[in-house]
């Protein structure tokens, strides 16, 4: 009895070989558009937008390339932790800094 | 005894030391956070004097990259070894280009007489040498994550090429995929705040 | 081993080395936990004795054997040896390699042969630590703390100790991960989350603030060496950066990484507890969670330890709220403690003293906390010997104790022998009160304002400091009667038998010491832990 062959195949990977072309077309799109976004110097709005383009860049790296969809639901909703933590991290040392 | 083992459980192994990676960088992110927020305009000023094509190509270099990557498990899923091997050959040929492209950079800014704590450096603003310190040192340390992935992926070709990675026995090798992307998209967010600072 | 009938279990196990080499190289879970246990008490000896040599040239004002450098030199390697070598890997890789995988009924963690690496990182860094104090210009005198800018100034030899540091957290991230990855994927049929013994939840939730806080203790130490090398300038003001920062990223890591000394120690307690109570414990699932919320919450309260650095008061006031709300999910555990005593037939051997000894000092610790945790109090004794009594009311009262406590529980299923139950009361008793000789007087003395980390102190402080170094002595006594008497035991003791506590978790269900790969068949389990009430079942035993 082997407890991992018989796990691995329901959560064997459905991705043909379009699904990440296609992934890969998404980033290229994304990174033009963060590029093109750039030379219109929308000041601190940039600075969102450049971020919200990198999230979703990073989001579809995560969803189809390291086929976070199809791993075990544990790491699915634990993925989040240390981006929470990072986030918080930031959020309280940034407390600290924009009040001295 | 009979090898214990569990694809699940390694991936799992894996993604916990991505977790790891991600914090690491974290404290980085975090001291740039602060000193952006404090040097807005000095940041954006140094930003203008780096190469935004030698970026933008690293970008789209390093994205490539990652789809050979994901074709490579793909393929030596279907039993396809020497097209696995090609694929995971191209990762790492890219994988070299970006070293190459910012190994030109990085001469270009030593050239000009900007590293830390070089006199010319020195020099400019507050918020300018903070914005290079962090330039040198978050590149430097993906750099060399780089360099690591490229070892890994390499000792995997061979390792498939003999044979050892199978279209039942990849987890190695989707690991090592793993660490690819995450470093692929840990510059996905170093791109913008180096590169596209307004 | 076999004149008095005790099986080798897992010393005769199998395979191609012999010797040393047989423990060096071993992947048994078991083995791995013993070196571990063998390695951070030879750094725990070294640690006390540069304790024992700060505390003797405390008993006098001026200087009385050694001058202030070497005295930094004394404090700083106390620190780093006591913390980084010693406390932190302490209960899990140790009692936490051997019993965790026994517990929920594996043979071995997940990763073996990672769980081997992360003990040869230990041994590195350990060396790396030791080696600092002989090469380059002097041992490193900052402090365990490594606070920029001094660290990057001074011309000691910061640089190794550093890199020391770095290596034992990648040792520490490789436990973290190998224990949540065996927690998730091996435990034996039937073990539900809810029906793991709550040693194991602990061991979960440190593992967890290991992989997630000692990454950036990574970073910032290695911000150190780049600041050294290259004088990038991000804690440097005369460049734009900012010390404070440094100690943000630094406390980021260090104030999670008590959770990681002192989780496991309240998860030892919790085992023994019941079974020398003969009880069932008190809200097993408002235990589990509240070290699941001790591990969570622990994360945001880092700026306690810098409210007089010039931090903002917005920052200082945040900090201080959450650091109360820490003190929820603590008194829980100890009220649950208590409660699960309450009408129990109690027996009062060496590990449930240890444990009693436990939840005394660690609450004088925590209530310790509290005056520290308030904004305007800790004004008053920040910096002070108040801090240090805290410090180590919490981490040796708790952390160490509870170790001490596992330790002489556990014994008789790593050895198969039983320990002298007479000599360690005795040790208990050295302990007990050479420890309140030892750090009860720092309470008074920060409070009156001595200033830690100094050679010297005003004359008026001196008679509170002859009875800690009185104190010191005491403890040692005890800590020499309590190592002797194990050593001894694990050799001359008499046969303890599968089960001499009548125990009911897993561990107790194999022979003594278990065989190699724990079980001869991995076990089926049917209900929790812990239950005595003979109409109800035998806990884990059943199956």
């Amino acid at each position: 009895m082997n407890p991992g062959k018989t796990e691995q195949l329901k959560t064997e990977n459905k991705n043909g070989e379009m699904t990440y072309i296609l992934a890969w077309a998404m980033l290229v799109a994304l990174t033009a558009i963060t590029v093109g976004v750039y030379t219109l110097h929308l000041g601190t709005a940039g600075v969102a937008i450049a971020l919200v383009i990198a999230s979703l860049k990073a989001g579809v790296i995560l969803l189809f390339f390291m086929h976070l969809r199809q791993e075990s639901r544990f790491l699915q909703s634990v993925f989040l932790l240390p981006v929470f933590l990072l986030g918080a991290i930031i959020g309280l040392t940034f407390i600290d800094v924009w009040y001295r | 005894m009979e090898r214990h083992r569990d694809d699940i459980g390694a991936r799992t192994g894996m993604w916990l030391f991505l977790f790891t990676e991600i914090l690491l960088f974290g404290g980085l992110f975090m001291l740039y956070s602060m000193f952006r927020m404090q040097h807005g305009a000095e940041f954006h000023k140094a930003a203008e004097n780096l190469n935004r094509i030698a970026g933008t190509t690293n970008t789209l270099v390093l994205i490539t990259s990652s789809l050979a990557m994901a074709l490579s498990i793909a393929a030596i899923r279907r039993g396809r070894k020497a097209a696995s091997v090609a694929l995971q050959a191209t990762t790492v040929l890219l994988g070299c280009v970006f070293l190459l492209i910012k190994y030109f950079e990085w001469s270009t800014e030593i050239g000009r007489g900007i590293y830390p704590n070089s006199p010319a450096l020195l020099k400019l603003d507050h918020g300018e040498i903070l914005f290079y310190g962090l330039y040198f040192v978050m590149t430097g340390l993906h750099g060399l994550h780089v360099i690591i992935g490229i070892s890994v992926i390499s000792f995997m070709l061979v390792s498939t090429a003999k044979g050892n990675i199978t279209s039942t026995d990849h987890v190695r090798l989707e690991n090592s995929g793993l660490y690819w992307h995450f470093v692929d998209t840990i510059w996905v967010y170093l791109f913008p705040l180096f590169y596209l600072v307004t | 081993m076999n004149e008095s009938g005790i099986q080798p279990g897992f010393y005769a196990a199998p395979g191609s080395r012999t010797g040393i080499f047989s423990w060096i190289f071993s992947t048994d879970h078991k083995r791995i936990g013993l070196l571990y246990l063998f390695s951070i008490f030879s750094f725990f000896a070294v640690g006390v004795c540069f304790g024992l040599l700060m505390r003797l040239e405390l008993i006098a004002p001026g200087r009385t054997i050694v001058g202030p450098s070497t005295y930094n030199a004394f404090f700083t390697l106390h620190g780093v040896i006591m913390i980084f070598l010693f406390v932190i890997p302490g209960i899990p890789v140790s009692l936490g390699n051997f019993f965790m995988p026994l517990q929920i009924g594996a043979r071995d963690v997940a990763f073996p042969r990672i769980n081997l690496l992360s003990w040869w990182f230990y041994i590195t860094g350990g060396l790396l630590a030791l080696l600092s104090l002989f090469t380059g210009h002097g041992p490193p005198d900052t402090g365990w703390t490594f606070y920029a800018p001094y660290s990057i100034r001074t011309g000691t030899n910061v640089v190794l100790a550093v890199s020391a540091a770095f290596v034992l957290g990648m040792s520490s991230i490789l436990t973290g991960l190998n224990f949540i990855t065996t927690i998730h994927r091996m435990r034996a049929p039937g073990m539900t989350w809810f029906r793991m013994p709550l040693f194991v939840w602990s061991v979960y939730a440190t593992a967890w603030v290991q992989i997630l806080a000692t990454p950036i203790l990574g970073i910032t130490l290695l911000l150190v060496i780049i600041e050294r090398l290259f004088g990038v300038g991000f804690f440097d003001p005369a460049k734009g950066g900012d010390p404070i920062l440094y100690q943000h990223l630094f406390w980021t890591y260090s104030h999670p990484a008590v959770y990681i000394m002192i989780l496991p120690a309240m998860g030892v307690v919790t085992e023994i507890i019941p079974v020398f109570s003969r009880r069932t414990v008190f809200g097993y699932k408002a235990i589990a969670f509240s070290s699941m919320a001790i591990a969570s919450v622990g994360y945001f309260v880092w700026g306690h330890h810098m409210f007089t650095s010039g931090m903002s008061d917005v920052a200082r006031v945040v900090f201080s709220f959450i650091t109360f709300i820490v003190a929820i999910p603590s008194g829980v555990k100890v009220f649950n403690w208590v409660a699960s005593m309450y009408k129990g037939s109690i027996r009062v051997d060496a590990p449930l003293l240890f444990v009693l000894a436990f939840i005394f000092l660690f609450s004088i610790g925590g209530l310790t906390g509290l005056i520290l945790g308030a904004l305007a109090t800790n004004i008053q004794v920040h910096g002070t010997y108040f801090v240090v009594g805290h410090f180590h009311y919490v981490i040796f009262g708790g952390a160490v104790f509870a170790f001490f406590g596992g330790l002489h529980y556990w014994f008789p299923k790593i050895t198969g022998r039983m320990y002298n139950e007479k000599r360690a009361r005795l040790a208990w008793l050295f302990l007990f009160i050479g420890f309140n000789a030892l750090y009860f007087p720092m309470f008074i003395l920060g409070w009156e304002g001595m200033p830690r980390r100094y050679y010297d102190y005003l004359p008026k402080f001196q008679p509170l400091n002859v009875v800690s170094t009185v104190g010191s002595w005491i403890v040692a006594t005890g800590l020499i009667l309590l190592f002797a008497n194990l050593l001894r035991s694990a050799r001359k003791g008499a046969a303890a038998g599968p089960n001499p506590w009548g125990g009911t978790t897993l561990e107790w269900q194999t022979s003594s010491p278990p065989p190699h790969e724990n079980f001869g068949e991995i076990p089926v389990i049917t209900q929790g832990p812990y239950i005595y009430n003979p109409s109800k079942g035998k806990g884990h035993g059943t199956a």
